[in-house]
């Protein structure tokens, strides 16, 4: 199959917001590309394609051979996107007549083809393909494909294709390579399972459910066991022999961002725990995490502001040895003896909270009011680790959110089934005359409810700034949200954190909302960074 | 010697004047005499008292201004037949835009100008094809003037629209498409690719197919969209104009996949505004490879650019050895923003 195939997948992934749509073009593409294309394509979309020879300089280099410097300046200044500029503006030859250019193709010649030859290569391709191809090929080739799909999600669509549970294709993901012909051969029935070889491997996590009335009044108390809810990322840590890695909530692996709990990890197991920033002993406001995610590279500085730990409160392995199955109980008493023979640097084990009575643990949860802890987790004493999330072993039990009366200053409209509706809010509150934005949120509405927002913010419209409107200072939305955290990236001085509209106060004049005083007292922790420690974007 | 254009064509704050002939080309408010190349409202203005265009151009403005303000008289004028105005030659060629398009082209006293309005190089089932006419003076538009602007095959695009409606049969494709032109020409498109169904229409679409079936240009059965059940309308294909596709109107429809039609979609941020899931590169004008290869065709020694991005063609036609000279017409270009 030829480049333009992936060109149209690259394309419409691009262009697909939903992950819904997304899934069904990539498994489109597994159903209907053979061996090897649609494996090139897997390792292309899961990131795993990685050519260190073609560098953008060079591509820049190519084009300015080509082009006029000022039609070029031009181009490049409307169009904005390097990549994109050279894709579209490349001279098409009209006498090219090779025939289709393969992925696999591509992909053997870079993998073997000298440096000093690239240039030309590069051109005969480029050459011989229309402007959607070669922007696919030149992403290709210069990693990066930025289309909105992770490697995550590649796998999610491999995995409903082949209808088995993506669990088990992470499981053989390490043992398998570009372009994956194993890995199909399994996924058809036409091969063996292919041995991940002691490669770290992603093992999906056990969720919680959030609890409710209904839920806890059957909660006997000495079944269960109570820690904090944390309010940090979700991680796992896997190393062992085969080498470490740190992974995200939904298997990204994120190590990279993190190369002190990587340095840390010198054991052997697989355990699961929250990743926090901490200051001596403190957790600091979720802001300050946020600093260190999605990033490629640390600066020593980063390292040194925002130093990263993790709080575990689980082990999946010891070694070897699998322990999901256990009950929580004994796997509990395995991660403690397990921490006291290890003592990893950057972790610590998450206190189980002592409690007699479901009416003592509710008092507990009531007191809690600092802002690294959202609520409660309760587990079931007997539950086996099990991947997903299932219903009754575990629950999530968030303390009960504070609420402001803010006044709609701005709408925007959603994406997918909600594009034609305004359905992003950001709110304000007072300080002396003056409306503060404080927050953005985009749930909690009923459907009817979002009907009418979008009517009233499109009578109320005083201003647009592309897909933005301003509105009338006319209309209270009372916002829930979790915890109120210092922040010195908001005008406001203020984060609020998951923020949803609960209510339309259409019966409350805008005066009478709430000032940035009120929510200024409900800050619980002062710890946040000077703002001159804050780093650029 | 022939007097230079510039003696008896000059820019007005009315638009392009011809002042030995006493009118206006496309002029952009009410004058006594104006000549019309086509259809789109940035180039037929209502007011005038006499319009001279072809008789689809006219047929077009009464149907979008009514018959009270398309022109108090209105004189048809087939392609190719020569009128003498005062002493200036007149006649029109297919411009290949829109149905009715013309250039319109000028002779005084041995010097030729040729004003071509909007036009494109591409086969058009619905329109006549651009005609080059040689001259001393090409007056062009420039609005896809970067050469990052190469249109694809139209069908190609088709072709892709096609797969995705394959690959998502329960979803409605809704198509944004500038109501004059580009409706009709994306459903001769279909038509041609074998898609015979009932195609679905916004209804602002369709009262100018109504007016291109009248004029000859056949385009199959069109149903308005507002009277179909969601249901029934899974696995459609509907058209409306590009504001509709991602508004309130679109919740009409049952998951609706919004495609739009425009040479805009060619640039990728241009084409994720708006939230296009499927952007077709179809484009009603020339692109930036037409542009150049036209001018050279006709041979002019000096190009006029109307509106458009007349930087980098001016740049271009420079270095070719064309004197070219920015117009910088106010107001043309504003109805098409959106093609």
């Amino acid at each position: 199959m030829s480049v333009s195939a992936f060109a149209e997948l690259l394309e419409r992934l691009t262009f697909t917001p939903g992950r819904l749509g997304k899934l069904a073009l990539m498994q489109n593409w597994f159903a209907t590309q053979g061996d090897p294309d649609r494996g090139i394509g897997l390792a292309a979309l899961a990131g795993e394609l990685v050519f260190r020879t073609a560098k953008p300089a060079l591509l820049r280099d190519l084009i300015a051979q080509r082009t006029d410097p000022t039609l070029f300046a031009l181009s490049y200044d409307y169009v904005g996107d390097l990549a994109e500029t050279i894709a579209l503006l490349w001279p098409p030859d009209a006498g090219s007549n090779l025939p289709p250019l393969s992925l696999t193709e591509v992909v053997e010649t870079l993998e073997t083809a000298p440096k000093a030859e690239l240039p030309q290569i590069l051109t005969s391709w480029l050459n011989s393909l229309d402007a959607g191809s070669r922007l696919a090929l030149i992403k290709l080739v210069t990693g990066g494909l930025r289309v909105g799909a992770s490697a995550r999600l590649a796998k999610t669509a491999l995995a409903e294709w082949a209808k088995v549970d993506v669990g088990e294709i992470e499981e053989v993901w390490h043992g398998v390579a570009p372009p994956y012909r194993s890995l199909f051969a399994w996924l058809e029935g036409q091969g063996p399972r292919p041995d991940p070889n002691g490669a770290p491997v992603f093992r999906p996590l056990m969720l919680a459910h959030p609890l409710e009335a209904r839920d806890l009044a059957a909660l006997n108390a000495p079944d269960w066991r109570a820690e904090w809810k944390w309010d940090g990322i979700r991680v796992q840590l896997t190393a062992g022999p085969g080498g470490a890695r740190l992974w995200s909530r939904s298997g990204e692996d994120i190590s990279g961002g993190f190369p002190e709990i990587l340095d840390a990890m010198t054991f052997h197991g697989v355990a699961d725990g929250e990743l926090l920033v901490l200051r001596d002993g403190e957790v600091a406001p979720f802001a300050d995490l946020q600093q260190r995610l999605n990033r490629k590279v640390v600066t020593a500085k980063m390292l040194r502001e925002f130093p990263a730990a993790v709080r575990l409160y689980d082990l999946l392995f010891d070694g070897e040895e699998d322990l999901r199955a256990l009950p929580f109980d004994e796997r509990r008493a395995r991660l403690e003896a397990w921490y006291a023979r290890e003592h990893p640097q950057r972790m610590d084990l998450s206190p189980l909270i002592p409690f007699t009575s479901m009416a003592e643990l509710a008092e507990i949860r009531a007191g809690t009011r600092a802002a690294s802890i959202e609520g409660l987790m309760l587990k079931r004493g007997d539950s086996p680790y099990t991947p997903g999330r299932i219903r009754g072993p575990w629950w999530k039990w968030k303390r009960d959110p504070l609420s402001i009366d803010a006044v709609l200053m701005y709408a925007q409209r959603g994406h997918g089934r909600r594009s034609s509706f305004y359905s992003d809010y950001t709110f304000g509150l007072w300080r002396g005359e003056e409306l503060v934005p404080v927050g953005k949120a985009y749930s909690g509405y009923s459907d009817v409810e979002l009907l009418w927002l979008d009517k009233w913010i499109r009578n109320h419209t005083i201003n647009r700034f592309g897909p933005v409107r301003e509105v009338e200072r006319g209309l209270v939305l009372e916002v829930a949200f979790d915890a109120a955290q210092y922040s010195t990236r908001h005008k406001s001085g203020v984060a609020l954190r998951f923020p949803r509209i609960s209510r339309l106060r259409r019966d409350k004049p805008v005066e009478e909302a709430d000032r940035l005083e009120t929510l200024e007292a409900l800050i619980e922790s002062r710890i946040a960074v000077p703002a001159e420690d804050t780093p650029s974007e | 010697m022939p007097p230079h254009p510039e003696t008896w064509l000059r820019v007005t704050p009315s638009g392009l004047f011809c002042e030995p002939g006493g009118f206006y080309i496309d002029p952009q408010r009410g004058v006594d005499r104006a000549v019309v190349t086509h259809g789109h409202s940035d180039h037929a203005r209502p007011g005038h008292t006499h319009v001279l265009a072809t008789a689809e151009t006219l047929a077009v403005m009464r149907e979008r201004m009514g018959e009270d303000r398309a022109g108090v008289t209105q004189q048809p004028l087939g392609y190719g037949q020569v009128l003498d105005i005062n002493g200036v030659r007149l006649w029109l060629r297919p411009a290949g835009h829109v149905l009715g398009s013309a250039q319109v082209c000028l002779e005084w006293q041995g010097s030729r100008v040729v004003v071509s309005g909007d036009y494109k190089r591409r086969p058009d089932p619905t329109c006549a094809p651009f005609e080059p006419e040689r001259c001393d003076v090409f007056v062009t538009e420039a609005t896809f003037a970067l050469p990052v602007f190469i249109h694809p095959p139209a069908d190609h695009e088709i072709a892709r629209l096609l797969r995705s409606v394959e690959l998502f049969p329960e979803r409605t494709h809704v198509i944004g498409c500038y109501a004059l032109g580009k409706a009709q020409r994306l459903i001769a498109l279909l038509r041609q690719a074998g898609w015979d169904a009932p195609i679905p229409l916004h209804g602002a679409l369709m009262r100018i197919c109504r007016l291109y079936e009248e004029l000859g240009v056949p385009l199959g059965e069109l149903v308005p969209a507002t009277v179909q059940g969601k249901q029934k309308l899974a696995g459609a294909i509907v058209l409306a104009p590009p504001s509709a596709i991602a508004d309130r109107w679109a919740r009409r429809l049952d998951d609706p996949l919004p495609c739009l039609a425009s040479g805009w979609m060619q640039v990728r941020q241009r084409a994720k505004q708006g939230g296009v899931e499927l952007p077709m590169v179809i484009s009603d004008h020339a692109d930036w490879p037409e542009l150049l290869a036209t001018c050279a065709e006709v041979e002019a020694g000096e190009v006029w650019v109307t509106h458009g991005r007349e930087e980098a063609l001016i740049h271009a036609l420079g270095l070719r050895g064309v004197r070219g000279r920015a117009l910088h017409l106010v107001g043309l270009g504003e109805e098409e923003e959106d093609e």
